[in-house]
């Protein structure tokens, strides 16, 4: 595929589950890919290894998402390897599954500092390189518009946030020809958040498929709003759930 | 390449069109159906010219005889039924609430609502003991906004909106998805006459972020993404491929 030749992008938590697939997806159409992990050296070198054995261009920066200075110098070291950055895919997150109630502050900090305020963060470094073409995609969550199952309210919450921020981004920066979308998995099966266990009994009952989606599921949307083809799409919350919201 | 069989209602003009080539360049066998037979040979003329397969087949979405025998057709002359959009649609006859009649609506629901209906059921006729297919309804910004003046057509839009997601929840599961396009202003016939003047385009795109009207093949390249192997976990869903003009 070559539909990303010539590109560059920078997916955030990129060493694991859905962030690692995106990697390894728009790299293998072309693109030169960096991610960013918080902890895991060995998945982070573990991805850029995959890419580079199929002939493309990796490179893991070490930057927790809620850290905005970490997060705005894998921005620059992204340009400074690559040379510019078309595409960045704000994919770091994380939940924190326990009743509202159970959850601490400092829990809920952690969630909203690396959904929220690290994807703020990380889209207004990476709008200083970005020209004309240019693709801010972020992975939202079915929750953000629809929640079906008890536990995850502050995780929804941000969600929530991340579609409003891409709609109201997207009318800061059509004039610019860059599109802001939102992509909006539901259930994947990820170390994250595993197809098997009391806690995911709820969430395949939710989807209409009946089933957890995979990764590469999510890659391929991703994917498809990073190249050409998705050129008039922007502001749009694109879910990809197996019919959970529907 | 695929080798979908794909058809097309209202292929005949902008959107329709458009998707019609997007599969026939994808390789896939295309049926065109529509009212005026003469453009749905010109438009099988241009498809077996870019050395794909396809056919036309004359049909009214408002009348089930015409759909059934569209579907039979396609099975008939491909064997199988694996992507259908169901682009036939009409802006009806705009104009303010009070200036209404059962007549403008049945001018708009008749094709825009009960031509879907008639479209998926037959669709899913073939579909669903197949244990494979994609159905694309195509709605509108207006499918999930009101809009001055344009009340009936914002109204059929909604209902196309909602005819999709429960026909995506009745076929979960069988290897049928189901999924609808909300396209914004695009550059057609159809919009042509919904704006009347050049300035009144001018206007409409000046309000769209991108500051642009859409082409047609930017929404067909995104039905034929939903229709693909890629899109296996997407149902129920629907896609505003409008230039941000919704996201307020």
């Amino acid at each position: 595929m070559t539909k990303l030749n010539e590109k560059v992008a920078l997916v955030t938590g990129g060493s694991r589950g859905i962030g690692a697939a995106i990697a390894k997806r728009l790299a293998a159409d072309g693109a030169s890919v960096a991610i960013t992990y918080a902890k895991d050296t060995n998945a982070a070198s573990a991805v850029v290894k995959a890419i580079e054995r199929n002939g493309g261009k990796a490179l893991a920066i070490q930057a927790d998402a809620a850290d905005v200075e970490a997060v705005k110098g894998a921005v620059e070291k992204t340009v400074a390897t690559f040379g510019r950055l078309d595409v960045l895919v704000n994919n770091a997150g994380t939940a924190i599954p326990k009743t509202f109630e159970e959850t601490t502050l400092e829990e809920m900090d952690r969630v909203i500092n690396i959904n929220v305020r690290g994807t703020l963060a990380t889209t207004q470094a990476a709008l200083k390189h970005m020209k004309s073409g240019g693709r801010i995609i972020s992975i939202g969550s079915a929750v953000g518009e629809r929640v079906q199952v008890p536990g995850l309210v502050a995780y929804s919450a941000t969600k929530g946030a991340v579609k409003i921020f891409t709609q109201a981004l997207s009318r800061e920066l059509g004039s610019r020809g860059i599109t802001v979308n939102n992509v909006q998995p539901g259930p994947i099966d990820t170390e994250l958040n595993p197809a098997t266990g009391d806690w995911a009994v709820p969430q395949k009952a939710a989807t209409a498929l009946d089933r957890y989606g995979r990764v590469e599921e999510i890659a391929a949307m991703v994917a498809f709003v990073a190249g050409p083809e998705s050129s008039y799409i922007t502001g749009s919350n694109l879910t990809v759930d197996g019919g959970m919201n529907a | 390449m695929n080798t979908q069989v794909v058809l097309i209602t209202g292929g005949l003009t902008g959107i329709g069109w458009a998707t019609a080539l997007a599969f026939a360049a994808n390789g896939a066998q295309v049926v065109v159906s529509g009212r005026r037979d003469g453009e749905g040979q010109k438009l099988v003329r241009e498809i077996r010219k870019m050395g794909a397969e396809a056919e036309f087949v004359h049909a009214d979405v408002r009348r089930e005889e015409d759909v059934r025998n569209l579907i039979d057709k396609t099975v008939e002359r491909y064997g199988r039924l694996d992507v259908a959009v169901n682009a036939a649609g009409t802006e009806g006859v705009p104009g303010p609430v009070m200036e209404q009649t059962a007549e403008s609506y049945s001018a708009t629901f008749d094709t825009n609502v009960l031509g879907t209906l008639l479209s998926m059921k037959h669709e899913l006729r073939v579909m669903l003991p197949q244990k494979n297919g994609s159905i694309v309804n195509i709605s509108s910004t207006y499918g999930h906004t009101g809009a001055r003046g344009a009340s009936v057509y914002c109204a059929s839009k909604h209902a196309v909106e909602g005819l999709t997601k429960s026909a995506a929840l009745e076929a979960a599961g069988t290897g049928v998805r189901v999924n609808v396009i909300a396209p914004g202003p695009i550059e057609t016939a159809m919009l042509d006459r919904f704006t009347k003047t050049e300035e009144r385009k001018a206007g409409l795109a000046s309000t769209v972020p991108l500051k642009r009207v859409g082409k047609p093949e930017e929404i067909a390249q995104v039905i034929v993404f939903v229709s693909s192997g890629e899109a296996s976990f997407i149902t129920g869903a629907s896609y505003l491929v409008d230039g941000g003009k919704t996201a307020q």
